[in-house]
């Protein structure tokens, strides 16, 4: 007996030692990756953000603050900071009314539901490339541009949107308010369908009317789903770079760097001008305020309503 | 049903089908731009009068978008192939063995979801430059080779596959990797399906990335190739969206293909990031 016994627990303990072996093994790969390809490039970037090198400079001095100093004296990044809070405080409300608005109808259909669904989310997946040049051709000059087209077509003044200082930013919103849409209906629907149908029957019987039901019941119980939308899309909003390269002329972010965001100003900084540690810096910036938006996240998730 | 309920469903359908001609109508106008000669663009006709192939013979011959479909087509395959593996082999690890540090490990991986990649192209350009990894395929390819998203799906999955199937297999004599390869991958395959469909996606549609570290025509993956031909074809919008169109394609055969899967991957966890 007592033999057996020893016997099956050293058993046991080569059987663990060799399954920790394993598990060291199979993570051996993953752990060079996330390290080399994650974390030093990080630590390299808040590193680069210190220094003023250039790319074509064999030297690399520290600097200290002296590119955040820079950062925030230069005025095209102070406008590209500004851009980039345009397009989160624009976009994020828009895209979200928008998408709440038509899931409350979806909801509200029986047939069809997942046809209409499906139709909404297909912008989502398309090359957010082939869009941009899709939406920049329809908002050319008349008489190129087809809603400028259909603007006259009804009476109303042509615009000239990406031409335009104070219309282009809200044109290159517009574009992926349309392509985000059908993401944030989908989370929103799902969402929809979690709050049990006894809360929305039970407060009819106690007799409150539609606006009630949803302001007091709908609103309140989607508070998780509502937060993590607005997260996320905020940070989609605050990455924008793609949409505005293809809209702009040359992807300048112009006219006039009227809608260049923080991702473009980084771009050219890095690429176009090879001033690695002034763009470094220009992206802790833009690491910071994502951060900060995440961690507002965990803040409000922890108030959970609960009926 | 209320007479009140009844007109709001009325109301409703009256709404989302007028939305759908908004959603649709982007991809009606690119697609019927695509037969237009150039006479013909700027009429702002619906469907072109005499639709021609032209537009498509002319990026197939003398433009390099069948090279940049095959580059977007090797990229996208090969890197959702590796995502698959790792992320699975590192959730089954994380999920089915104990050991020291696993914890630690898991949260490492998942923090780097925080990282946004604009901060990681300037360090990615300068190692590949270092490493000789510009204007490659492994250039392109290698940031995404493995995904933390992955890596919590995976694990959130792997979970569920029951400990007494592994043991019964291990005591059939089975190794390890054998276990993880034909026992648990084959009850997850609907998360490695979703994990496979956006994975395809974000690949073939990301932009900065090869846009910085790819140089000469030829490197190009689709949407770059596609943002440089718009650009020095600029003015000619037939050419412009045929390109889109060719772009476009192949992504709306995927998402019609796996719809149901795409649907239910956002749903389930609001992917691509």
């Amino acid at each position: 007996m007592l033999v057996f016994f020893i016997l099956r627990g050293g058993d046991g303990m080569k059987l663990r030692q060799k399954k920790t072996m394993t598990a060291y093994l199979f993570l051996l790969i993953p752990l060079v990756f996330f390290v080399f390809v994650r974390f030093v490039p990080t630590i390299y970037a808040f590193w680069l953000s210190l220094t003023d090198w250039n790319i074509i400079s064999p030297k690399m001095n520290f600097v200290g603050l002296d590119n955040f100093r820079e950062l925030f004296s230069d005025t095209v990044f102070l406008k590209a900071l500004g851009n980039t809070f345009k397009y989160v405080l624009y976009g994020v409300p828009l895209v979200l009314a928008l998408s709440f608005v038509i899931s409350l109808l979806l909801n509200a259909i029986q047939k069809g539901q997942a046809f209409y669904r499906l139709i909404y989310v297909m912008p989502y997946i398309t090359p957010l490339v082939a869009v941009s040049w899709v939406w920049r051709w329809m908002y050319q000059r008349p008489p190129i541009g087809v809603i400028n087209g259909l603007l006259s077509f009804v009476g109303l003044p042509t615009q000239r949107f990406l031409f335009s200082m104070d219309q282009a930013l809200i044109a290159i919103v517009v574009t992926t308010v349309w392509v985000n849409l059908g993401y944030c209906v989908v989370i929103f629907l799902a969402g929809l369908q979690t709050i049990p149908r006894e809360y929305l029957e039970a407060s009819k019987i106690d007799g409150a009317n539609r606006l009630q039901v949803l302001t007091k019941i709908t609103i309140p119980l989607l508070n998780p789903v509502i937060v993590f939308l607005v997260v996320t899309q905020s940070i989609l909003f605050l990455r924008i770079f793609t949409q505005v390269y293809n809209m702009t002329d040359q992807g300048s972010g112009g006219p006039l760097n009227s809608t260049k965001p923080l991702v473009l100003y980084i771009y050219q900084k890095a690429f176009l001008s090879f001033e690695m540690g002034a763009a470094s810096s220009a992206t802790v910036v833009l690491f910071g305020i994502i951060l900060l938006i995440t961690l507002l996240q965990f803040q409000l998730l922890k108030r959970r309503i609960q009926y | 049903m209320t007479r009140s309920d009844r007109l709001v469903r009325i109301l409703s359908y009256i709404t989302l089908t007028a939305l759908i001609v908004v959603m649709v109508f982007p991809f009606l106008w690119m697609a019927s731009s695509s037969f237009k000669s150039t006479d013909e663009i700027y009429s702002l006709t619906y469907f072109p009068n005499k639709p021609i192939l032209d537009n498509y013979r002319e990026i197939f011959g003398s433009s390099l978008f069948l090279r940049w479909l095959l580059n977007s087509a090797i990229i996208a395959v090969i890197t959702t192939i590796s995502v698959l593996f790792f992320d699975s082999l590192i959730g089954f690890t994380l999920a089915k063995y104990s050991f020291p540090g696993k914890r630690i490990i898991f949260v490492l991986i998942l923090s780097t979801l925080m990282i946004p990649t604009e901060m990681l192209v300037i360090p990615w350009y300068i190692m590949s430059s270092r490493l000789g990894w510009l204007d490659s395929y492994w250039g392109i390819m290698f940031p995404g080779m493995m995904s933390a998203f992955g890596v919590f799906l995976m694990r959130q999955f792997m979970e569920s596959v029951p400990d007494d199937l592994l043991d019964a297999a291990r005591i059939d004599g089975m190794s390890e990797f054998g276990i993880f390869l034909r026992i648990t991958l084959p009850l997850v395959k609907p998360a490695l399906a979703t994990l496979a469909i956006f994975n395809f996606i974000g690949d073939w549609n990301a932009f900065l990335w090869p846009l910085i570290v790819s140089s000469t025509p030829k490197m190009y993956t689709l949407p770059v190739g596609l943002a440089y031909f718009s650009s020095e074809n600029l003015m000619r919008w037939e050419m412009i969206m045929t390109g889109s169109t060719v772009s476009t394609i192949p992504l709306i055969i995927v998402f019609l293909l796996f719809q149901k899967h795409i649907v239910k991957g956002i749903a389930l966890t609001g992917l691509k990031g």
